[in-house]
């Protein structure tokens, strides 16, 4: 299995590693829920190494990536800014989602998952050879990837790295910056996968252990991949292979605002797009309290069709099981439509995504 | 490592059994099983009155992970539910063998003692 730098020190700290994509990654470090509300209501940070930043390198980056990506790379003109994006096959399917920062006509990166990022790199290849055959395209194994998150993630991070103070503290909600030092480049971005305020670190992968163990010392709590999962879930955010996939396009996964049908530009998977109009939808579940706990693949029963849950889990913050579910596209928020669990059908209600944010309930 | 207290019995799904003063057999999970789950959110017992068969799945906890069955070590009827468990959940992971979920009054109080010991089952769980 696939290690990070930072594995000999999960293992020491007590986590509990599982298999994710290939990658022995935390699940926790004792307690899920007590990492959940670390980040809700301080800071807590995760090892997210097994992703992989794809440097988009030479003259005619912008038209590459407005060929290659769904959302529209022209918005983004400021130094440094973020765009979630996704990455299409020609029949309009998920091939991942992504984020893409802009820092010169020449030089784009991208950050994309885990478990796509040699299928993602073998397609963005495919794709330079027949638009930019000169452009380099440079995986970076050979960094670190670490998010802090929570009301509190800023701070503690200044507190630990301060030489990463003066261009983090400028950074606006969605902006990345490339720190030069003699020990080689690192990245600050505002960005993240919880709904809190925070960073995603991009480190040399010898600097790993020091830049964890500083913001350790520093309040930040260790945090697996289950906290993460109800983190982004409470978000409304879609984790790749659940809430889309190559078989389904990103209209019908809560993803049109990532797709740029209005502009003239051309994409890959546009035409797919505009030829398939969406049957399905995206939305939320929430179950009464005490009511069980919503899981992935489980039928929901509304009057216009069944549909399917694609992520369900408690929510330590509501203190209730949600779910998002791909719907007919009649079904509509405050709804009220049944799920099969087990040998039961509970009601639940049908709500508009995100369940919560900034530490706050916003159903 | 799990802790395995000596005096209780245990089923091949990871239940305990613990005998009470009235002939009774209270029933949890193990610190293994608490272990493997997560931190656990619901919790679903049987009704109290319900003919249970040895291994018939009566009751469900779920961790914000996975759902599991709890399943009958021996056949018997219920004659209590924790109800008030579901309001401390924590307990189940912190304290697991004072976690009772439902007690028992077996049919045939031997087939407890056919069930295994700690050693047999710390072995079981490698």
């Amino acid at each position: 299995m696939k290690t990070t730098p930072l594995h000999d020190t999960h293992r020491t700290a007590g986590a509990k590693l599982v298999d994710f994509a290939g990658w022995d990654m935390p699940l926790h470090y004792g307690s899920q829920l007590e990492e959940h509300h670390a980040v809700r209501r301080d800071a807590g940070m995760f090892d997210t190494s097994h992703m992989l930043a794809i440097d988009v390198e030479g003259t005619g980056a912008r038209a590459f990536l407005r060929r290659a990506l769904s959302n529209n790379v022209d918005r983004l003109t400021a130094t440094g800014k973020a765009q979630y994006s996704c990455l299409l096959a020609e029949d309009g399917g998920v091939l991942d989602d992504l984020i893409v920062y802009f820092f010169t006509e020449d030089f784009f990166r991208v950050i994309v998952n885990a478990g796509t990022a040699d299928s993602d790199l073998a397609w963005l290849g495919h794709l330079r050879s027949r638009i930019a055959p000169a452009l380099n395209l440079k995986a970076r194994r050979d960094l670190a990837m670490i998010a802090v998150q929570g009301p509190n993630a800023r701070d503690r991070t200044f507190a630990a790295l301060p030489e990463l103070r003066p261009a983090g503290e400028l950074l606006g909600v969605f902006f990345g910056a490339r720190v030069a030092t003699g020990a080689g480049e690192r990245f600050i971005a505002r960005t993240g996968y919880t709904g809190e305020d925070g960073f995603e670190l991009l480190v040399p992968n010898a600097q790993a252990v020091d830049t964890w163990s500083r913001l350790a010392a520093a309040g930040v709590r260790p945090c697996g991949l289950g906290a993460r999962d109800t983190l982004r879930l409470e978000a409304g955010m879609n984790l790749y292979g659940h809430e889309m996939d190559e078989k389904v396009t990103p209209l019908e996964s809560g993803l049109a605002w990532t797709v740029d049908l209005k502009s003239p530009r051309d994409f890959v998977g546009k035409a797919a797009l505009l030829a398939k109009p969406p049957m399905r939808q995206l939305l939320g579940l929430v179950l009464a309290p005490k009511g069980g706990v919503l899981r992935a693949h489980q039928v929901v029963h509304t009057p216009h069709g069944d549909g399917e849950i694609t992520s369900g889990t408690f929510s330590p913050t509501l203190n209730q099981s949600v779910a998002l579910a791909r719907l007919p596209a009649a079904v509509a928020p405050g709804d009220t439509v049944q799920v099969a669990v087990r040998d039961k059908r509970l009601d639940v209600r049908v709500v508009k995504p995100p369940f919560a944010r900034h530490g706050q309930s916003m159903i | 490592m799990s802790s395995i207290p000596e005096k209780l019995r245990y089923a091949s799904s990871h239940e305990w059994m613990r005998a009470e003063s009235d002939g009774t057999y209270s029933v949890g999970i193990s610190d293994f099983a608490q272990e493997q789950l997560g931190d656990l959110v619901f919790l679903e017992v049987p009704e109290v009155g319900r003919k249970l068969a040895a291994g018939e799945a009566c009751a469900v906890v779920e961790s914000v992970k996975a759902a599991s069955d709890v399943y009958a070590p021996v056949a018997g009827e219920v004659v209590a539910a924790n109800e008030g468990l579901s309001d401390a959940l924590e307990q189940v992971n912190k304290d697991p063998y004072n976690a009772w979920l439902f007690r028992i009054k077996p049919v045939n109080p031997a087939d407890v003692e056919k069930l295994m010991d700690a050693v047999a089952y710390a072995k079981s769980i490698g």
